[in-house]
């Protein structure tokens, strides 16, 4: 049985004067299913203005209707014309107005739940609580693996196999389509097909627990160019340390047993439980889009992490000086 | 039967010319005020009488609603703004998983419930229910369950799973105690549920007044059959899933666990079969109320009374085919997904109906307004914009989006508050009058009308944006800068607006009344039985039970008040002393019997207490505790059944006037016990077949289950242990035929015997897993063996208690061979558990060889 601490009242007290501090943030552009930017979003959001404007229509007949039927004149009652009018109004006209709306709304269905044709690229997500592993296929071998940010080509599609380690999360880019559950014993798909180049925001939408609220993470849908450029420079072994406080920070990443839960390829440290931190310094932002990645915000993450995200597993580093907290989130913030 | 089979004694002859004097009307209202006479001091709290219990049950929900309400609150406050840091993520989780149960649980349902008890015998002109001290039982249960589960939350141990509780989250990642409060507190207080469904059908069934045949009933009771048939087949499937989760987070059995062969959607499904008619539960209720209120104020009868009552029966149907629709996103394939969409926007239909016959009724009538239409018809445009987005939602493709978003949240609440709340609002101005003898405020009334209306609509309509926008439900805080935040800040300034409704319309309930003058009788003119109460009503119920021959009898049957105030009808009187109420028959409402039903007593709140004891206990795991506490639950329960039920009576017949003469004791499918106990076990098999869907949701999804080889729980036991309690069950009949034929040693024999055999059958059943050495921890497959087999074993034993009272009765002269009604409803009970046998032998033996 996996136990996951809660934080106690003090930490709740803490949590609140650190996060008064650094403002928890999005920054990670739209996370609107109103601005579409895949074929499935655009196919959905136009289902749903068609929807939303036949529902006003229906509301204000309805609405005016019982305006009437208050104001009528008792005698006009004649009960064939209730009878038509009972019958007409509600069986006949939702039949025909519902059986319309399901021919169009069923039509959409299979190509949404189609699986892609071979070949077409395929992540692998994992949920966690409150995290996402991402596994880029790669020609030579191992997949490349990263965290809480995802990176699409424009104008292709893409399947996500999705899967939980835990509990049920459900994996959602609301720019690019609709949402898909991850559940612990199975594997499910969907296909994406990002259509415009922009930063999207991705969130869980299956509550998962204590810091539901904190499992988000990026898409970045850029041209194919740049994509394999970045692809390249993802399945690279880390940056080496390229100062002294870097070095120093890699050696204390190794010495506090960092690495028992992190990988940093290039490294002793191969740990499978935490998200993989081998480029952490290039990703948009930290604890699964909660933090602008800035260096201020990593020493931050490091000592306050249960107090900031609350239920999370990573212990909080205590016991380290303010001088060795400065060298790992340098060392973490160089990792590009 | 006719009046020349009388047989009553003659001091109970009255004859026409006595009955018509003044004298004679003044002692009959005084004997049968005495009868029903509500008992005083702190002895109050022992009436089981319908308009005392159904008036508790009604104050206590609603006290649990402001509760809900409260919590709500707490929620807008934090949501109000960006990175708000007034509640932690865990007080957050613990508030909004209590918001939804609450409001579900000890809010929408109960409410239903108490104010069906508190009205149903007004409507149906009866004394009282069936069996008054089963709903005094099932109030005390609820209230108990209630206060314990939101007790929780002031220890900071309250259930943070979501009011859905998916696994593995409430399994193996919430190790407090809070989910376990959730399962067995709730559990308990669906008990409690059932049981008052229980009592709501047969009411409508059985004590119906002279006449009333199932054509003419109000359509209020219609929707009480529909919906307590609903709460029939919708909670035991997630009672089943709470014994599962439970037996998961106590002793690790893997039900949901992938790594052992579990699987979590079992849980999804359950619960969504429950959930997902919960939800009709809940609304059909309330358009039940505007289908008594809609006639009144058009002052003339419902225009379509079929079409309302075919499309109530029709929406009860297709609730039970939708609930896959919560469960679009889980992966399942598109043929699935399509016939739910499908599905689900074909409940628009009967719903559609069911509106267009209300405005044909306002068309035909001359519609008079007041605080209680304003309701109406706010309830009506706001349920409108509910069921469209719900149309919208039912279209898979859009659900994909939407759901688990706050556009749910916005939709969701649009029908519950515009479908439930808005038409209980109207309820409670509308049947006031009957409760206090007093009416509420007109004139406050509208300004919390447009309080609650505006209040409402600010708050939940700028949701569907948010969750558009991309904001996911139950999420305790969101960040400044992606587009939540303004409107978030509208829905929280919109609750404030709402509750402030609330807070007025409350104020306007509780207020001191000393000098305001009593209501007129049947102030809004309704023509419908209730509204013969007298301002302020009499305990009695209705002054004589009356003979009714049409929907609106006060409005189309001439003289009619004056008939019943002058006890021109049955039951006018109560010679003995005694509680009496008519049982007729199911269709025409003949009479067929003067029932007596039970008087004050502690009994049932005890029984409550040690039942309630049973289930807190079992949370805190202090098992001898627990199991102590339910044996005396047990005892008590049997002292309550011993004295208070199937009494022989002093004579065959009672005189119960116009020249009737009825039966005081009938037994076999006329009686209310045996109606009682068919529905209960209906109920209780509905439960089971759940926990068999489960072996066999198992088998659909994996290759190797059952696996094999198979590790248990071989043939030979099951099929040992399935002879003997088919000859225990052959026995316990034949006793009841030797009991009626007045074969006095046969029936001791056969029926001691077949307690012999079913104890025996009970071990060989239990022998099966045992001895084969299923470990129910191990696997998905011997837990669920496990788990079959303990429901069913479970049942032998309840089986053999009952034996053993029927041998009690019998010996103790409180059952004989004219007066049989025990025997008969325990054979009824086997007859049930025949078919549980069966169905778990071929299940856990069979299946396997077969498969």
């Amino acid at each position: 049985m996996k136990v996951i601490e809660m934080p106690a009242a003090s930490d709740a007290v803490k949590a609140k004067l650190i996060c008064a501090g650094i403002l928890i943030s999005g920054c990670s552009g739209s996370q609107s299913a109103l601005s579409p930017a895949g074929a499935g979003a655009e196919q959905i959001a136009s289902l749903f203005w068609w929807m939303a404007g036949g529902a006003t229509i229906i509301w204000v007949i309805m609405i005016a209707l019982s305006i009437y039927t208050l104001h009528l004149n008792p005698d006009a009652h004649h009960r064939q014309k209730s009878a038509l009018f009972i019958i007409g109004g509600g069986a006949i006209a939702p039949t025909i107005i519902l059986t319309i709306l399901l021919i169009y709304g069923l039509n959409l269905l299979p190509a949404l739940l189609a699986r892609p044709p071979a070949g077409t690229l395929q992540i692998e997500v994992q949920g966690y609580q409150w995290w996402w592993r991402v596994r880029y296929p790669n020609q030579s071998g191992e997949p490349i693996e990263l965290a809480n940010e995802i990176r699409l080509p424009r104008g292709e599609p893409v399947e996500f196999i999705l899967s939980s380690k835990d509990v049920v999360h459900s994996f959602w880019i609301p720019s690019l389509g609709g949402k898909v559950d991850m559940i612990p014993g199975r594997t499910t798909h969907l296909t994406l097909h990002p259509t415009k180049t922009g930063r999207f925001r991705g969130a869980c939408a299956e509550y998962c627990g204590a810091s539901h609220a904190y499992m988000n993470f990026t898409v970045d849908v850029v041209e194919k160019a740049e994509y394999d450029e970045w692809l390249a420079q993802q399945s690279a072994d880390r940056l080496a340390p390229r100062n002294e406080a870097a070095e120093r920070g890699e050696e204390l990443f190794l010495q506090t047993g960092c690495g028992a839960c992190h990988t940093i390829r290039g490294t002793e440290a191969d740990g499978t439980i935490g998200p993989d931190l081998t480029h952490i310094g290039s990703r948009n932002s930290l604890g699964a889009d909660m933090f602008v990645n800035n260096r201020e915000n990593l020493q931050n993450w490091i000592a306050h992490v249960s107090a900031l995200k609350p239920g999370v597993k990573m212990p909080e580093f205590r016991a380290l000086s303010d001088d060795e907290y400065q060298s790992l989130s340098k060392y973490l913030e160089q990792l590009k | 039967m006719k009046p020349d089979d009388m047989d009553s004694e003659p001091s109970n002859l009255i004859s026409e010319q006595d009955r018509d004097s003044a004298e004679y009307r003044r002692q009959s209202a005084e004997r049968l005020l005495k009868a029903w006479e509500t008992p005083r001091g702190w002895r109050y709290w022992s009436a089981v009488n319908n308009s005392e219990v159904g008036l508790w049950y009604t104050v206590a929900s609603f006290c649990f609603f402001l509760f809900g309400g409260v919590l709500a609150l707490l929620m807008r406050i934090q949501l109000a703004v960006p990175g708000n840091t007034f509640l932690t993520a865990d007080q957050y989780n613990q508030i909004f998983t209590m918001h939804g149960s609450v409001m579900m649980f000890l809010f929408a349902v109960p409410i239903f419930e108490a104010f069906s008890i508190m009205v149903l015998p007004e409507m149906l002109g009866a004394r009282d229910l069936p069996f008054p001290r089963l709903s005094a039982y099932g109030f005390y249960s609820f209230v108990i369950g209630g206060i314990f589960v939101c007790g929780s939350l002031f220890f900071d141990a309250a259930p943070k799973g979501g009011w859905f509780m998916y696994p593995p989250l409430t399994t193996s990642y919430q190790p407090g105690i809070g989910a376990d409060i959730w399962l067995l507190g709730l559990t308990f207080i669906e008990i409690a549920s059932i049981a008052a469904a229980i009592e709501l059908i047969v009411g409508v069934l059985k004590c119906r007044p002279p006449g009333m045949r199932i054509n003419l009933i109000p359509l209020y009771c219609w929707y009480i059959l529909v919906v307590a048939g609903m709460i029939l087949f919708a909670f035991p499937p997630l009672i089943a899933g709470d014994i599962l989760l439970e037996m998961e987070r106590a002793f690790d059995w893997p039900f949901f666990d992938p790594q052992r062969g579990g699987d979590p959607l079992l849980w999804q499904h359950l619960f969504w079969i429950f959930g997902h008619p919960e939800v009709y539960i809940v609304f059909l209720p309330s358009v039940a109320l505007m289908a008594m209120m809609v006639p009144t104020f058009a002052r003339t009868p419902m225009v379509g009374y079929s079409w309302v009552v075919l499309s109530a029966v029709g929406t009860g149907f297709l609730s039970f085919g939708l609930w896959v629709h919560h469960m679009f996103t889980t992966g399942l394939p598109g043929i699935s997904i399509g016939i739910f969409s499908a599905a689900s926007q074909a409940v628009a239909i009967p719903t559609g109906v069911q509106l267009f016959c209300f405005l044909a009724t306002f068309t035909a009538g001359n519609v008079k307004r007041s605080v209680c239409l304003h309701f109406i018809f706010a309830g009506l445009a706001t349920f409108i914009i509910g069921g469209l987005t719900g149309v919208m939602v039912a279209v898979a493709p859009f659900d994909f989006q939407a759901h688990d978003t706050f556009f749910i949240v916005g939709h969701l609440h649009y029908v519950l508050i515009g479908g439930t709340i808005f038409p209980i609002m109207a309820g409670f101005y509308y049947f006031f009058p009957l409760v206090k003898g007093k009416q509420l405020s007109e004139r406050i009334g509208r300004i919390v009308f447009w309080l609650v209306l505006i209040g409402f609509n600010i708050t939940f309509f700028p949701m569907h944006i948010t969750g558009l926008l991309g904001m996911p439900r139950r999420v305790f805080t969101y960040p400044a800068d992606i587009g939540f935040d303004t409107l978030n800040l509208i829905s929280s300034l919109g609750s404030i607006i709402l509750a402030a409704g609330f807070v007025l319309f409350l104020y306007d309930v509780v207020r001191p009344r000393r000098n305001q003058p009593l209501s007129e009788r049947n102030p809004w003119k309704a023509g419908t039985l209730e509204w013969l109460a007298q301002m302020p009503d009499q305990p009695w119920g209705v002054r004589t039970i009356p003979i009714i021959n049409s929907r609106y009898p006060l409005w189309e049957q001439p003289d009619f008040v004056r008939d019943v105030d002058e006890g021109r009808f049955y039951l006018p009187d109560a010679v003995e002393g005694r509680r009496e109420t008519l049982v007729t028959t199911v269709i025409d409402a003949e009479p067929i019997q003067c029932l007596r039903v039970g008087g004050p007593t502690f009994l049932t709140f005890f029984a409550a207490l040690f039942t309630g004891g049973f289930f807190i206990f079992a949370t805190y795991h202090w098992w001898l505790a627990a199991i102590l506490s339910g044996l005396i639950a047990i005892v008590v329960i049997l002292t309550w059944v011993w004295t208070g039920t199937a009494e022989i009576p002093e004579k065959e017949m009672k005189d119960v006037g116009l020249g009737l003469s009825l039966p005081l004791y009938i037994s076999g499918p006329s009686a209310v016990g045996w109606w009682a106990m068919f529905i209960t076990m209906t109920a209780d098999i509905t439960a089971f077949v759940s926990l068999i869907f489960g072996y066999f949701f198992y088998w659909t999804i994996h290759d190797d289950f059952p696996p094999q080889p198979l590790p248990g729980p071989g043939v030979f036991w099951p099929v040992t242990g399935l002879v003997l309690v088919m000859i225990a069950y052959g026995l316990t009949l034949l006793s009841r035929r030797w009991n009626r034929a007045g074969y006095t040693s046969a029936f001791y024999l056969s029926l001691s015997l077949a307690a012999v055999f079913s104890l025996a059958g009970g071990c060989a059943l239990l022998a099966g897993p045992w001895l084969t050495g299923l470990d129910p921890t191990q696997h998905v497959y011997p837990a669920i063996v496990w788990v079959l087999t303990g429901w069913t074993v479970l049942h032998v034993i309840l089986g053999i208690i009952m034996q053993l009272y029927c041998l009690a009765r019998r010996a103790a002269g409180k059952m004989t061979d004219r007066w049989d009604a025990d025997i008969v409803n325990v054979s009824l009970y086997w007859h049930f558990l025949a078919l549980t046998v069966v169905m778990t032998v071929g299940v856990i033996a069979g299946f396997p060889s077969v498969s």
